[in-house]
């Protein structure tokens, strides 16, 4: 259970000496159970203080990374159960899964198709996060096949091993020391040998049980034998009972501070048909899993389920934005036109895009609108003649440009006049409302 | 140390909705959040409803339009082909050629096609019109009058022109859909304006504004789940009525629904991105609330209700 500010004070040193910033214990106190301040911060907190503050200021769930070096993925850390309340913290991993029974091509190839998976949307890189290697075959010397094969190739994408043999995860894992994987297949029958083989190379632990309760006694059992770091897996494989499990393990942490189901969540959502699997994945990444395992790298479904998971994970406060500027795309000379859109990023994507799609060189002139849509921004009153007129102003475009003309978006045609009255000496030219109309108008107007 | 499933239960529930006559689509009735039987009851699926036009789809793209083929040039041989062919639990008759910008097509030819396709279908009919306020005042009216005895749906009554749709759909017994853009209070407010008129809370469907996968999703995400929250945990009677999402106008005109891979190789298949574009657009908002969905193509529509069954 989460503690209380008064119940925090109770076990600090009360010197009010203020070495943590905080004027008064009690108020560090109050931070601590907001979780807006961290118990290092105080030099002189007893041991036995600490174990029990430890537990209680921990987050929910608890934060891990798995991998290691620039792929590697950070996963739980999660504090809410909508994302209108506030922004979901790590996005839900998607890891694509082989088999130690495949061929050494069939494998290259996903390996080649996880390398090659980064998109750019957005202005961020999405790409799929982890490969899961099965021990199909049940022999021991395939599974370490098989994961040498997969980190000779891809030595940087972070790995899910999956066997319940220790023996075989301890051989394996041999194979790529210091890449933090995740050993998936702990369970009630073999829980301590693989606690132990987790341990001696720091990985991950991956546990499941068949039900949640099981679960949650199981994870307390690991712990007690040193693992500190798990992922859970409640036994769910249909929709309904992921979406039931994940709930109740999303539920239990954060509104009942149950410790034992606090880490984060492995789902798999491997079907043959590959449209279900897009909507069971799209299931895990909305509600609540820190990891789906898929069945297959197919470009369309890794760009609809990157996309979801990067519109759910946004801020729901703070739309993405981008940068306040005037980007030149393609070779601009002194005749290159000149627009001028909001800062919203998908506003700056579908225009720069379509941009780049008319092969003509054009200064986009992107306004900062709070991260405002065109037409939200006008009527937020953020996109007005006036502020445009300073923007480019200040810009010192002016000196770069041989006409000065300005396009503006077809939907605040009305704010032309305004813009050449506050702008001596330019002309407004207003643009068409939809960008995709963006090449055909670019090009007559050339 | 065992772990109590940690349930959740509200004063609230969703009113249900029944349309049709001959044959009936019944949705909502849950008073849980989306799919959570473990909470409590779910007595009914979403239902999917067919999108067809008064007009041919000349501004469909072609991965939807080839489906449909000659069917789609008439619209009455295109809800028989929805009904008959694809087993359409209903159909959605959207009166797209009565915007002035389209065919400018009167309210009495939109009046003529409603009674043509009510003739020949016996499953619900939901009719919409062309999303030009003033237009859609005249039009929605006589195609009310045009349906009546059919418990259809009508919509979308907006914040301007609710008044003569809601009386219309009122005098003809029909349901109503309330549409709004994006925003709770919105959307409440659009609802008790509707209601203060006199029209039945429980014959309403709330329209949030539906966005496609990556153009805005989160938001008509967000808001279903506030609205879904406030009529369960708050018991917001104006809340309570059923979601609609009018998915696959905004899907299937996205870039990703319509990019030759040639273009764009990174992005894949475009056959089957534009039907997952429809799919995850469509999951992820029955997630959210949904209970009645619109959508375009067949295999999406296949693959949603998979879906469901495993939900
Ligand atoms: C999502 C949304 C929101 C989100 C904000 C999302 C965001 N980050 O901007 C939220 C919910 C926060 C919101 C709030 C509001 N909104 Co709002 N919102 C919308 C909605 C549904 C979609 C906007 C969007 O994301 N469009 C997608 C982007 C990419 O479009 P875009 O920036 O316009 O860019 C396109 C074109 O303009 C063009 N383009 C862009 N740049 C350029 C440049 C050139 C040179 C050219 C040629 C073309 C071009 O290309 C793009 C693609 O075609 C629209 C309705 C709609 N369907 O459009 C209403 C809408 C924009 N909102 C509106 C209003 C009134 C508001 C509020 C004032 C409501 C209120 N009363 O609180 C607030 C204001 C916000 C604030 N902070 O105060 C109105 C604006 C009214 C009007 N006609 O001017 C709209 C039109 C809805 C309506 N019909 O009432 N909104
Ligand atoms: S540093 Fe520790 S002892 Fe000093 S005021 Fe802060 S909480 Fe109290």
């Amino acid at each position: 259970m989460a503690l209380s500010g008064v119940e925090i004070f109770k076990l600090l040193p009360k010197t009010n000496c203020k070495k943590c910033g905080h004027p008064t214990c009690l108020a560090f106190a109050m931070k601590l159970a907001q979780r807006q301040a961290s118990l290092d911060a105080c030099p002189d907190v007893s041991e036995e203080a600490k174990m029990k503050l430890g537990e209680a200021s921990a987050p929910p769930f608890r934060p891990i990374t798995l991998g290691a070096g620039s792929k590697a993925v950070k996963m739980g850390e999660e504090t809410v159960l909508f994302r209108h309340e506030k922004k979901f913290v790590n996005p839900c991993a998607i890891a694509v899964e082989v088999k130690d029974t495949d061929s050494e091509e069939s494998i290259k190839a996903v390996v080649a198709a996880v390398l090659d998976s980064e998109i750019d949307r957005v202005g961020q890189k999405l790409r799929i996060d982890a490969i899961l290697i099965k021990d199909a075959s049940g022999d021991p010397a395939k599974l370490v096949q098989a994961v040498a094969l997969v980190a000779a190739q891809g030595p940087e994408i972070p790995l899910i091993i999956s066997t319940t043999n220790a023996a075989a995860a301890d051989a394996a894992i041999e194979k790529i020391p210091g890449k933090r994987p995740i050993l998936y297949g702990a369970n009630e029958s073999n829980a301590e040998s693989m606690a132990q083989t987790a341990k001696k190379h720091k990985a991950i632990l991956g546990v499941s049980a068949p039900n949640l309760d099981a679960l949650s006694t199981l994870t307390e059992k690991i712990k007690a034998l040193g693992v500190e770091d798990m992922v859970i897996d409640p036994g769910s494989r249909t929709a309904g009972d992921m979406l039931r499990d994940n709930t109740f393990i999303r539920r239990a942490a954060i509104k009942k501070s149950v410790k034992s189901v606090g880490y984060p969540v492995i789902s798999f959502a491997q079907r043959d048909d590959h449209m279900l699997e897009a909507l069971v994945a799209s299931l895990c990444i909305s509600k609540y899993s820190s990891i789906v395992v898929i069945s297959s790298v197919e470009k369309w479904k890794s760009l609809a389920l990157f996309t979801l998971r990067q519109n759910i994970y946004t801020d729901p406060q703070v739309p993405m934005q981008v940068e306040q500027k005037i980007y030149d795309i393609g070779e601009t000379n002194a005749d290159a036109p000149l627009m001028i859109t909001t800062n919203f990023s998908l506003t700056f994507f579908i225009v720069s895009g379509e941009v780049e799609n008319s092969k003509v060189p054009v200064r986009l002139a992107v306004m900062d609108s709070e991260g405002l849509s065109v037409l939200t921004a006008w009527a937020a009153g953020k996109f007005t003649a006036s502020k445009i007129a300073q923007f480019i102003q200040e810009s010192g475009v002016e000196n770069k440009i041989s006409k000065k003309e300005l396009i503006i978006p077809g939907y605040v045609a009305i704010l032309s006049g305004a813009i050449e009255e506050k702008l001596p000496g330019w002309k407004v030219i207003v643009g068409p409302r939809e960008a995709n109309a963006l090449p055909a108008f670019l090009k007559t107007k050339n | 140390m065992a772990l109590a499933a940690p349930t959740e239960t509200y004063p609230g529930k969703v009113f249900e909705v029944t349309i049709g006559t001959a044959k009936t689509a019944v949705f909502g009735g849950e008073n849980v959040l989306p799919f959570h039987k473990f909470d409590g009851s779910v007595p009914n699926k979403p239902v999917i409803a067919y999108e067809i036009q008064d007009v041919a789809p000349e501004d469909w793209p072609d991965a939807v339009r080839e489906v449909y083929g000659d069917a789609a040039s008439d619209p009455v041989k295109w809800a028989l082909f929805c009904q008959n062919e694809l087993k359409a639990q209903a159909i959605a008759l959207r009166l797209t050629g009565t915007h002035p910008d389209r065919q400018d097509r009167s309210a009495e030819d939109a009046a003529k096609t409603v009674k043509d396709v009510l003739d020949k279908i016996d499953v619900p009919l939901i009719i919409l019109g062309s999303n030009h306020v003033e237009k859609d005042a005249a039009v929605l009216v006589a195609a009310a009058n045009a349906a009546s005895g059919r418990n259809c749906i009508i919509g979308k009554a907006q914040e301007a022109n609710y008044k003569t749709i809601a009386a219309a759909a009122m005098a003809q017994n029909h349901k109503l859909v309330a549409m709004s853009e994006l925003d709770i209070n919105l959307s409440k407010q659009l609802g008790i304006l509707i209601t203060q008129m006199g029209f039945d809370k429980e014959k309403l469907i709330t329209d949030p504004m539906c966005s496609a996968l990556g153009y805005g999703i989160e938001y008509t995400y967000s808001v279903m789940e506030r609205i879904r929250l406030a009529a369960l945990a708050q018991n917001d009677a104006v809340m309570q009525p059923p979601m609609l999402a009018d998915i696959g106008m905004y899907v299937w005109k996205v870039k990703e629904s319509q990019a030759a891979e040639a273009d764009l190789p990174k992005w894949g298949a475009l056959k089957e991105r534009g039907i997952a574009w429809e799919v995850v657009t469509a999951g992820a908002l029955l997630l959210a609330g949904a209970e009645l969905l619109i959508m375009r193509h067949p295999d999406a529509v296949s693959a949603v209700q998979k879906f469901v069954d495993e939900l």
